[in-house]
């Protein structure tokens, strides 16, 4: 509520454009996933038995559009930076699908998969343990290029060169080594070495999380500057709720390794409709001391349970305020409840269709979903003021 | 824009009187009073000035908000409080007086029987500070017991309260499990309960929340508020993250480069800042609240370095008005200045070329 | 299981190599039983009551037997009832292995202990104290004591004590440490020449372990919470530096157990390190095996102490 008034046409001119310059999610998806899963084994005794199985990441479907940003938050241990590493193929899914322009990549060989390392590009969280200490900075943003055999060794300069300008690192940095810079300049070196053979999709684990404020906001800008320019296409991993809704334009929340909600990013802010994404956004604390008290509040009970062992049927339902009998013996689908908003709740808020209406189509609880207009009971999850 | 005299005058007579008791060791009338606060390590690389010359106030009831980015001196602020700096390799110079009681130079007994009975302190990282191989109960059970002559049974029957007020389930059961066998969150709260066993007056909290999730952290966030209006007492939350400031602090301190750059209410911290350090965190951070267009106006630069702080105003190399006055911002250190009745600034700038500023050139963009 | 595993493998690399390394026959060996001037008749009745040329895999699982059940060996004249654990006998003296073993354990005992309990002592308080003082000329001073200590040998020390203290000075009256009695205090000199190269090591490592604990988090929280800095080091930066050095004592222990070669030879102190060391001079293979597998087991013994043992101190280990 701060924007002036005067500015605030303004505002929605240049949101607007952004818009525009952002692309039409239409035609096939850059990165498809469907149904993805990676069960990791829990083995015990001299045999190595399999006694059981973290379920880290258990069925994730959604696809990227070229172009855009895909946000996944969640709480830590969610899966967020196993289903990045699966799209990656730095993990082996359990079970699943990932297409990558068209193509099943899968259960790729890494033979098969070397032509495609150049199009998929990771940037990790740590700036500093992700680099070669003992290498220079030019040593490590060409290492790509002679991986791939790309170019003569002063071709590789030049570019590596154009590389770090790009980045907003002085090219004279080439010889350097990483311990000489701070960490936003590390995480730009990561950058550039992610950025060399120009990938088309980036997933990017945690960028900004290990960086302060300012620096933070001068990696994030770098970011949306090099997509503009290089047209790339991201999937940003990041349980700052906040750095997402500013650099996605669409929106996963994951909860004990299952997308609970997919949405485009004001949608998603402005009109949660799953519990877990009302209690999330209403546990930020809000940067405006005006909005003190004014708030609704959803506080959460305990903590999210183990993954090894997650609640049946909807999995957030032993730490959700609004679950009824059905919610523990059925699990609710992720299913479209309004354009481009898919939700999986048997009672979600701000709308007044729910899962559950196409479950009981199947006759499961009629009845069960509350009725168009009446509010569901609990604690009425408003939107987060400030919209 | 050289009109660098325009409020001057009027800030000159507002010069914090803070200064002038320090040789006389007054105590204040305040609670919790630092004056002129210097905390030195000298390495082998050079003498670090991690806290140099800090001074602020804080009330019984209130909370104190202290921001700052990373290496900015928070942490050995608190731990200089406390008297927990090894005299050996850190040189400790100033005042801090606490409800009448100076601790710079009061004995280490003095000092120690103070900690943990009237001032007590959180950290960051709840199962690093907790000691691995002794149970919860018996950590608390010990914190208890330094200040309190009471049986072990009493102590343990505290506990056991101070866990339940603390909300951990089954407190007669959890009391004796190890830290490890708690959850990020429990644990945090198991370390607010030791740190409150003897009910402290002053309770400083240093990032109690960096290390949890959202959902957690609104949780210990709303226990810290509730207790402190419980035992009303004086909390100082250590933090980065402005919003957790918003929500939970009367009055907020900027610390940049071991000193203070601003210090005012929340309300006027967010709403009428008027330091170019404080804009360029509000102009840093993305929000929830509100869909933001615009890209985000970081500072440029890092932090400087502590050993070698810039000239003049430590801000200067990064700061995008540090040229609006004529280059004294690289020479003459500005003095923290109460520009308006409980608001404090350290700027060249003035007053009303900062209001400009700030209504022109940064809310818009907010 | 995994324990039994490690002991035979050794017990076997043994059997098969020390024969060969020490380039005897099975002529020899036998030639030692038969006397003067064995013929061949003889040698070869020898060798095959022994089973001196059964393929080694036999013998091993023999010997083994021996082990678990016992054993009878047929002289020719009468049978020698060899009760399990049956280790053989000695191929020079005749005499049943075990009961060596069992004969020169206690004095090995008595020295490993006896150093033991002195080397932690002295080990932890300088170490302790150096830390605590860290820089200071105490520190330096313990420091290079301690510098001195890991450098020189036990034989030196040893050689040095007897000739100084013992037969210069004649501070400590001298033992014939072949039959020491009931005093095992005359054992004080080994004992001090073994525990000084042992309590430099300590010294040093708590040292180390020391300075890293007091930097730790929990410490700070002691101190915030107004402890007396005597509880917060004892209590707190003790505790949590003892665990890992317990392993090591341990272990040094255990080996110890199984000899303590040097101090043995250099105050000819008729004990388990002594019999294996003879036992290799004369490939006494009944002998070198017996020695050795004693030793092993109280190797493995002492790790398994040591694990009991950690979980008990750390709860982290118990729990997971
Ligand atoms: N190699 C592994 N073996 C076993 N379990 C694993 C492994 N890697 C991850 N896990 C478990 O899988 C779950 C998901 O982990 P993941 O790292 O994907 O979470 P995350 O959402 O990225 O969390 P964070 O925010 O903490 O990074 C966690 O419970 C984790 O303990
Ligand atoms: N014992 C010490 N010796 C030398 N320098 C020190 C010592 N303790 C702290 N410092 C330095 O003092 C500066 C301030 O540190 P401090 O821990 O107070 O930062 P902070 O504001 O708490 O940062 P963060 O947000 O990272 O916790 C840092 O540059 C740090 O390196
Ligand atoms: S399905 Fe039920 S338990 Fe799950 S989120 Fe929706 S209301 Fe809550
Ligand atoms: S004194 Fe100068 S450099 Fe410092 S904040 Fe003010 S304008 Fe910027
Ligand atoms: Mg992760
Ligand atoms: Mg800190």
């Amino acid at each position: 509520m701060n924007i002036s008034k005067a500015t605030a046409g303004e505002t929605t001119v240049s949101a607007a454009a952004r818009a525009d310059a952002r692309p039409i999610r239409e035609g096939e998806p850059l990165l498809q996933v469907d149904n993805l899963g990676k069960h990791f084994p829990v083995t015990a005794g001299l045999l190595r038995r399999q006694v059981a199985a973290v379920k880290a990441v258990d069925g994730v479907s959604f696809s990227v559009h070229k172009g855009e940003t895909l946000g996944v938050v969640g709480e830590s241990g969610c899966g967020k930076s196993t289903t990045g590493r699966m799209i990656m193929r730095l993990l082996d899914p359990s079970f699943g699908r990932i297409v990558f322009e068209g193509r099943d990549i899968t259960k790729m060989s890494q033979g098969r998969l070397r032509p495609l390392r150049r199009d998929l590009q990771m940037i990790f969280q740590d700036p500093y343990s992700s680099l070669n200490p003992r290498k220079t900075v030019g040593a490590i943003v060409g290492a790509p290029f002679r991986l791939q055999n790309i170019k003569t060794e002063q071709g590789v300069k030049k570019a590596v060169q154009d590389l770090l300008e790009l980045v907003g690192l002085n090219p004279e940095h080439y010889n350097r080594y990483p311990h000489e810079f701070s960490g936003g300049q590390r995480q730009r070196i990561g950058i550039a070495r992610t950025l060399a053979l120009r990938p088309k999709l980036i997933v990017a684990d945690e960028p900004v999380s290990a960086l302060d404020v300012s620096v933070q906001a001068q990696v994030v800008n770098l970011m949306e500057d090099l997509q503009d320019e290089l047209d790339l296409t991201y999937v940003v991993i990041a349980h700052d709720l906040s750095v997402v809704r500013h650099i996605a334009d669409r929106v996963a929340v994951m909860y004990l390794g299952k997308i609970v909600e997919l949405a485009d990013r004001s949608d998603l802010y402005e009109r949660p409709m799953h519990p877990y994404t009302n209690a999330l956004l209403s546990a930020v604390p809000i940067p405006d001391p005006k909005d003190r008290g004014a708030r609704t509040r959803i506080r959460l009970q305990g903590d999210v349970p183990s993954p090894l062992d997650p609640p049946p049927a909807c999995r957030f339902h032993t730490r959700c305020w609004k679950a009824q009998e059905i919610c523990k013996q059925v699990e609710p689908p992720l299913i479209e409840l309004s354009p481009g908003h898919q939700a999986a709740c048997h009672f979600p808020e701000n709308t007044t269709v729910s899962a559950t209406d196409e479950v009981s189509r199947a006759a499961v609880a009629p009845g069960a979903a509350p009725a168009p207009g009446e509010p569901p009971s609990g604690p009425a999850g408003t939107p987060p003021p400030g919209v | 824009m050289a009109r660098r005299n325009t409020g001057g005058k009027h800030a000159a007579g507002l010069v914090d009187d803070v200064g002038a008791h320090v040789a006389g060791r007054t105590p204040p009338s305040a609670f919790l009073e630092v004056r002129d606060l210097r905390i030195h390590f000298p390495t082998d690389d050079g003498l670090v000035r991690s806290v140099d010359g800090l001074s602020f106030r804080l009330e019984r009831g209130k909370t104190l908000g202290i921001v700052g980015e990373s290496g900015s001196g928070k942490s050995v602020t608190s731990l200089g409080i406390l008297g927990l700096h090894n005299r050996r390799n850190a040189t400790v110079s100033g005042e801090i007086w606490l409800d009448g009681q100076e601790l710079v130079h009061a004995s280490p007994g003095d000092v120690r029987a103070l900690r943990g009975r009237k001032m007590a302190m959180i950290f960051q990282d709840p199962l690093s500070a907790m000691h691995p191989f002794y149970t919860v109960g018996h950590q608390i059970v010990e914190a208890y017991r330094v200040h309190n002559d009471v049986s072990k049974r009493v102590a343990r029957k505290h506990a056991i309260d101070m866990l339940g007020r603390v909300g951990i389930p089954k407190p007669d059961k959890r009391v004796d499990d190890y830290p490890h066998q708690f959850s990020g969150g429990m644990r945090q709260r198991a370390m607010i309960a030791m740190a409150l066993s003897c009910d402290p007056e002053l309770l400083i909290a240093d990032e109690p929340t960096t290390a949890l999730d959202v959902t957690v952290q609104a949780q210990i966030l709303d226990l810290i508020r509730d207790l402190q209006q419980e035992f009303n007492s004086a909390v100082i939350m250590i933090t980065h993250d402005l919003g957790v400031v918003a929500e939970l602090s009367d009055d907020i301190l900027v610390m940049y480069a071991g000193r203070c750059a601003e210090y005012a209410s929340v309300d006027d911290a967010f709403h009428r800042p008027l330091h170019p350090y404080t804009w360029g965190l509000l102009g840093s951070m993305p929000r929830l609240d509100r869909e933001r267009s615009e890209r985000l106006m970081p500072i440029k630069g890092t932090p400087p370095s502590l050993i070698n702080v810039p000239s003049g105003c430590a801000f200067h190399p990064r700061c995008a008005y540090g040229e609006l006055n004529g280059g004294r911002s690289e020479t003459e250190r500005p003095e923290l200045v109460e520009v308006e009745p409980g608001h404090k600034a350290a700027c060249h700038l003035s007053l009303q070329q900062r209001r400009e500023i700030w209504e022109s050139e940064i809310r818009p963009k907010l | 299981m995994g324990l039994l595993l490690i002991i035979s493998a050794v017990t076997y690399a043994i059997f098969f190599l020390v024969p060969r390394a020490a380039g005897v026959s099975s002529d020899d060996i036998a030639g030692r039983f038969a006397g003067k001037q064995p013929d061949a008749v003889t040698l070869a009745a020898i060798k095959d009551r022994f089973g001196f040329d059964d393929p080694v895999p036999v013998q091993y699982g023999k010997f083994i037997k021996g082990i678990v059940v016992g054993d009878t060996y047929d002289t020719g004249t009468d049978k020698i009832d060899c009760p399990a654990p049956c280790m053989g006998y000695s191929f020079r003296t005749n005499q049943s292995v075990t009961e060596q073993i069992v004969d020169r354990a206690p004095i090995t005992f008595m020295i490993a202990l006896g150093a033991a309990v002195l080397w932690v002592i002295a080990g932890v308080s300088i170490g302790v104290l150096s830390a605590l003082r860290r820089g200071t000329i105490i520190d330096r001073a313990a420091m290079a004591v301690a510098l001195a200590g890991v450098s020189l040998p036990v034989f030196f020390t040893g050689l040095l004590s007897l000739a100084f203290v013992v037969h210069k000075w004649q501070l400590l009256p001298s033992v014939n440490y072949s039959d020491i009695g009931d005093n095992p205090f005359n054992l004080i000199l080994p004992w001090i020449c073994l525990a000084f190269l042992y309590a430099a090591l300590y010294a040093r490592l708590t040292r180390a372990g020391m300075l890293e604990t007091m930097n730790e988090d929990f410490i700070r929280t002691a101190r915030a919470k107004g402890l007396p800095e005597r509880t917060v080091v004892f209590k707190h930066g003790l505790r949590a530096t003892l665990t890992p050095i317990m392993t090591v004592f341990g272990l040094d222990v255990g080996l110890l157990l199984g000899g303590a070669i040097i101090t043995e030879k250099t105050f000819s102190i008729p004990g388990l390190g002594q019999l294996a060391l003879d036992g290799v001079y004369q490939s006494d293979l009944p002998v070198v095996l017996g020695a050795t597998l004693t030793a092993a087991l109280f190797i493995v013994l002492a790790n398994l102490v040591v694990d009991i043992l950690y979980g008990v101190v750390d709860p982290r280990v118990r729990h997971s």
